[in-house]
């Protein structure tokens, strides 16, 4: 964990205000506009990034996004409404601005019945973390891609800057995160699909493993100029890297784990916890929230447990649980969203340095794209193969792949067919951008599996 | 202080901090909305949200830069063009293209929806209450063990100023209804959408009987329990009929994406792909059977992205992207147009004002055929009629694909037979339109879309139109689940 640092070099989201105090006086302000009963949660989310978009090794769109949004929950006789808003940074104007909101949420709440389902934090607990932020200047990184690039057909996005998430509450509990980071993320392209995909995402840039990674692409797109391998639809034995199996695993956030889903018998994984159906002993996966990056606390003022073992030893175990769905169904608030934000699959015994001859013949899947469900009930899951993804044959990578659709159910996936985990995982920090910068990572293993099915 | 006033204070501020370039363009953002639900019979809380916003762009030596802000003060404008400045500085030796030969926009203009029946009109309690009654429709049965009711309002001002004195104004209301009801008998779940579920409609709560709701509801709820005791879809190669719903998804992903020229150029390559049409095809490729005809119909009233302008601030007309199986004209903006030399449309647009603009295929459509739905059944001997889009994958030129449906039935002889669940089917895109063997009339042609395409780095999660009669297609593959 790197050393906090004097929070005001990380708070200036807003020009020339510290947004941390700031927060905290506008909080004050508005707890002070308070009647009888009310209760005020407070959350606030900002960002200051960079955004630039290279293709061709030359940049297509730079620009730079600062935002900041408050959200206003009012909550009265068990009755709550919420309002969001951005924020100016003129604290006079926000102040009116967050009184307008208040005083709508007042008036729809006569109309409203008792929300049964109302699930906030009532014992304070005070947090706060600032990250230290080693981020250098976006100009010099792409400066140092373009020209490090320059013999390269690289397309992708570069994202960096700084991230705060505040809440606070009329019962006197005051949070804090911030934190700064890059994300940038690319394939080295040889011609039409043949590409490989690279990412370099953490907190300090080195010029060394720019270097490194795209000497790994050149090398690698020598492999992909030799003839195309067609593989004919079948079952076939495949070694899933990392990035594939956060492809995976990203869908399998998609309802797998949430309390709700699960009471609702919505979840991909309902043949799981109601048949008692395993997947295979080597499965371990948790949502690992004291080594994600997430904010340690939820937007109603709880803190998170450390970790929730969702499966251990192929069994389902827990599920996550936000605050109204663990009212709802009587059940301990473990998480801000029923989605995975940190999850970590255990280790395997497979190491890194034997894939290629454990796999003997096969396909090593570097990347898989666009899955989902084709059923769910039985967490059947299709998809395709993307990017870098070879033919291996006796050990060794022999011909790039056409991209292949695969359509299989994870119980054999993760389940009878996994052969085995590898020792080395990887610590994927999720480069999504929708809205904001996400927060979201991942530390997976590769997967050998048999008997994949590719259908197309 | 109404929204004009509004504008007009956030624009003062800007001009006084905005330098001399070669071009600047300013687009203002306010978009308001508000989100109620019910589920289980227990109302959500109601959510208010406003989101307002600055994007800027500045050009300068044929370089472009944009900085986007929600600090809507002097001091907020200049710390953003300060950033906007040094991305410029930035850019200037390295832009992939010449950012001055893009044509600049040269008409101002107004835009607005059409709105006959008022968000506003209809109490709070009144909606809470249709939402509740819908709840009270949906629970049909103890096997239902789900179900919830939304309805949400969206308006979105959008002001785009430019350096050349280019005013542009639009205002759009959205409606988004929708409802659900889930089935479980066991460890077999089926889910049943309806009233407008996953898409959503441009004017007011008039559009509300269009999309059945909440009138569905009962429908909703008893396909979901008939869906959970059905058999499995047959697998085999078979007649596809395909209703508007389902449609909206087979043109979105197998027209629109792949005709979309910033992927074509490669912009999108890293993230969402590439595309299997490349620019050579254009004015002779037989993209689908002599029956497709397709349109970028920016006009199309209730339809979701019905604009009188992009925002780069082109003018939006009705255009044949396909006519007669035959591919014309690409889905791309200003800045595509300019790169690749070939006419487009105005199609760049943003999600929001904290995103520049890009690319997005806006309303594209399938115009009607001459058959009635009945003749389009009658027409199959063995086949499966699929209705409202479940799943859906692609790969990343857009070619292969495998989509799923929330119901089907079989189709023997001409005549709708059994109700069968998950239904799945997989093709070519480059094939499979050549496959459109009959094309329903305007009695079949509804407005659908989503609300939610996401595309671009940084990433956007944008709105799209999608109007479509039923369609059939010949000889697909098709299957069921486990």
């Amino acid at each position: 964990m790197p050393r906090p640092r004097a929070c005001s070099e990380m708070c200036r989201c807003l020009e020339g205000i510290d947004v941390h105090n700031y927060f905290n006086e506008l909080s004050g302000k508005l707890f002070s506009l308070l009647t009888g009963k009310e209760i005020l949660l407070l959350n606030l989310a900002g960002e200051e990034s960079d955004f630039v978009r290279l293709n061709q090794a030359r940049i297509r769109q730079a620009g730079s996004v600062k935002q900041q949004s408050l959200q206003l929950n009012l909550i009265c006789a068990n009755k709550q409404n919420s309002a969001c808003f951005q924020l100016s940074g003129d604290l006079q104007a926000d102040f009116a601005q967050a009184k307008y909101w208040l005083l709508q949420l007042r008036e729809q709440q006569p109309l409203l019945p008792e929300d049964p389902h109302l699930n906030i934090a009532t014992q304070p607990q005070n947090t706060t973390y600032v990250g230290e932020n080693r981020v250098p200047e976006a100009g010099q990184v792409i400066e140092d891609v373009i020209h490090t690039s320059a013999d390269l057909d690289l397309v992708g996005i570069w994202a960096s800057g700084v991230m705060i998430s505040g809440f606070s509450n009329s019962l006197g509990q005051f949070n804090w995160h911030s934190d700064a980071n890059f994300n940038f993320d690319w394939s080295v392209y040889l011609k039409d699909d043949k590409a490989v995909k690279q990412n370099y995402a953490g907190f300090e840039w080195r010029h060394d493993v720019l270097q490194q990674k795209l000497d790994f692409a050149k090398q690698t797109l020598e492999l992909l100029a030799r003839p195309v391998k067609k593989i004919e639809p079948g079952h076939y034995r495949v070694y899933l890297s990392p990035a594939a199996m956060h492809e995976i695993t990203g869908l399998l956030g998609w309802g797998g784990f949430g309390l709700k889903s699960h009471r609702t018998a919505q979840t991909p994984l309902l043949k799981m916890s109601r048949d008692g159906v395993t997947l295979n002993p080597k499965v371990t996966m948790l949502e690992n929230h004291h080594e994600g990056l997430t904010p340690r606390f939820t937007s109603t003022g709880f803190i998170k447990p450390d970790a929730v073992t969702l499966i251990e030893n192929g069994v389902y175990q827990a599920t996550l649980n936000a605050a109204r769905s663990a009212k709802e169904y009587g059940e301990e608030v473990n998480s801000h969203s029923e989605q995975p934000q940190s999850l970590h699959i255990n280790a395997g015994n497979l190491p890194q340095s034997d894939v290629l001859k454990t796999l003997d013949t096969g396909i090593y899947v570097s990347n898989l794209w666009y899955c989902n469900y084709s059923d769910r009930s039985h967490c059947r899951i299709t998809g395709m193969t993307r990017f870098a993804s070879l033919w291996v044959e006796n050990g060794q990578p022999v011909a790039p792949i056409s991209v292949m659709r695969f359509d299989e159910t994870l119980y054999h996936m993760l389940g009878d067919n996994l052969i085995d985990l590898t020792q080395e995982r990887e610590h994927i920090l999720d480069a999504s951008t929708y809205v904001a910068r996400s927060e979201a990572s991942a530390l997976l293993p590769g997967a050998l599996v048999d008997q994949f099915r590719l259908t197309l | 202080m109404n929204l004009s006033e509004a504008f007009q204070n956030i624009v003062n501020q800007f001009k006084q901090t905005v330098p001399a370039v070669d071009f600047w363009s300013l687009r203002l953002v306010i978009d308001q909305q508000e989100s109620l639900s019910v589920r289980q019979n227990v109302v959500q809380p109601p959510y208010l949200a406003q989101s307002q916003g600055a994007h800027i762009t500045l050009v300068r030596n044929g370089a472009a830069a944009y900085a986007a802000t929600s600090q809507l003060n002097r001091e907020g404008f200049k710390a953003a063009i300060d950033s906007a400045l040094r991305w410029l500085r930035v850019s200037e030796s390295k832009m992939l293209f010449n950012a001055s030969d893009v044509p600049r926009p040269v008409t101002s203009g107004n835009y607005a929806s059409k709105v006959a029946e008022a968000w506003t009109g209809t109490s709070l309690s009144d909606k809470i209450t249709l939402l509740q009654d819908t709840n009270r429709h949906l629970k049909l049965h103890d096997s239902i063990v789900d179900w919830q009711a939304y309805l949400c309002n969206r308006e979105t001002q959008v002001l785009l100023l430019t350096s050349d004195g280019i005013e542009i104004k639009q205002s759009f209301q959205f409606i988004l209804p929708g409802m659900e009801a889930v089935a479980n008998i066991g460890s077999e779940t089926q889910q049943r959408t309806g009233g407008g579920w996953g898409s959503m409609r441009q004017g007011g709560l008039e559009q509300l009987d269009a999309v059945q709701f909440p009138t569905a509801a009962t429908r909703v709820a008893e396909e979901a329990m008939a869906l959970v005791n059905a058999p499995q879809c047959p697998t085999g190669c078979m007649s596809l009929l395909l209703m508007p719903s389902q449609m909206m998804l087979q043109i979105h992903e197998s027209i629109g994406h792949p005709l979309e020229l910033d992927r074509i150029l490669g912009d999108e390559r890293n993230y969402a792909g590439t595309s299997f049409v490349t620019l050579d095809m254009c004015g002779h490729y037989q993209y689908g059977s002599e029956l497709l005809n397709v349109t970028y119909d920016p006009g199309q009233n209730a339809e979701m992205a019905s604009f009188g302008y992009d925002d780069d601030g082109s003018h939006a007309e009705r255009t044949f992207i396909i006519r007669n199986g035959i591919l014309e004209r690409f889905l791309g903006g200003a800045v595509s147009q300019a790169r690749t030399g070939l006419a487009g449309v105005a199609n760049a647009r943003a999600s929001d004002w904290n995103r520049p603009p890009i690319d997005r295929m806006a309303n594209l459509n399938v115009e009607p055929g001459n058959h009635s739905l009945q003749d389009l059944i009658g027409g199959i001997e063995n086949g499966v009629l699929m209705d409202t889009n479940l799943s859906w994958s692609i790969d990343d030129s857009r070619n292969k694909f495998q989509f799923g449906c929330e119901l089907a039935r079989i189709i023997k002889d001409g005549e709708l037979q059994t109700l069968v669940r998950n239904p799945n089917y997989r093709g070519v895109s480059a094939t499979f339109w050549r496959n459109l063997s009959a094309v329903g009339d305007a009695s079949t042609f509804e407005i659908w879309g989503t609300p939610n395409c996401g595309k671009g780095e940084p990433n956007q999660m944008i709105h799209v139109g999608h109007a479509s009669p039923a369609c059939v297609f010949r000889d697909v593959q098709v299957f069921g689940g486990d």
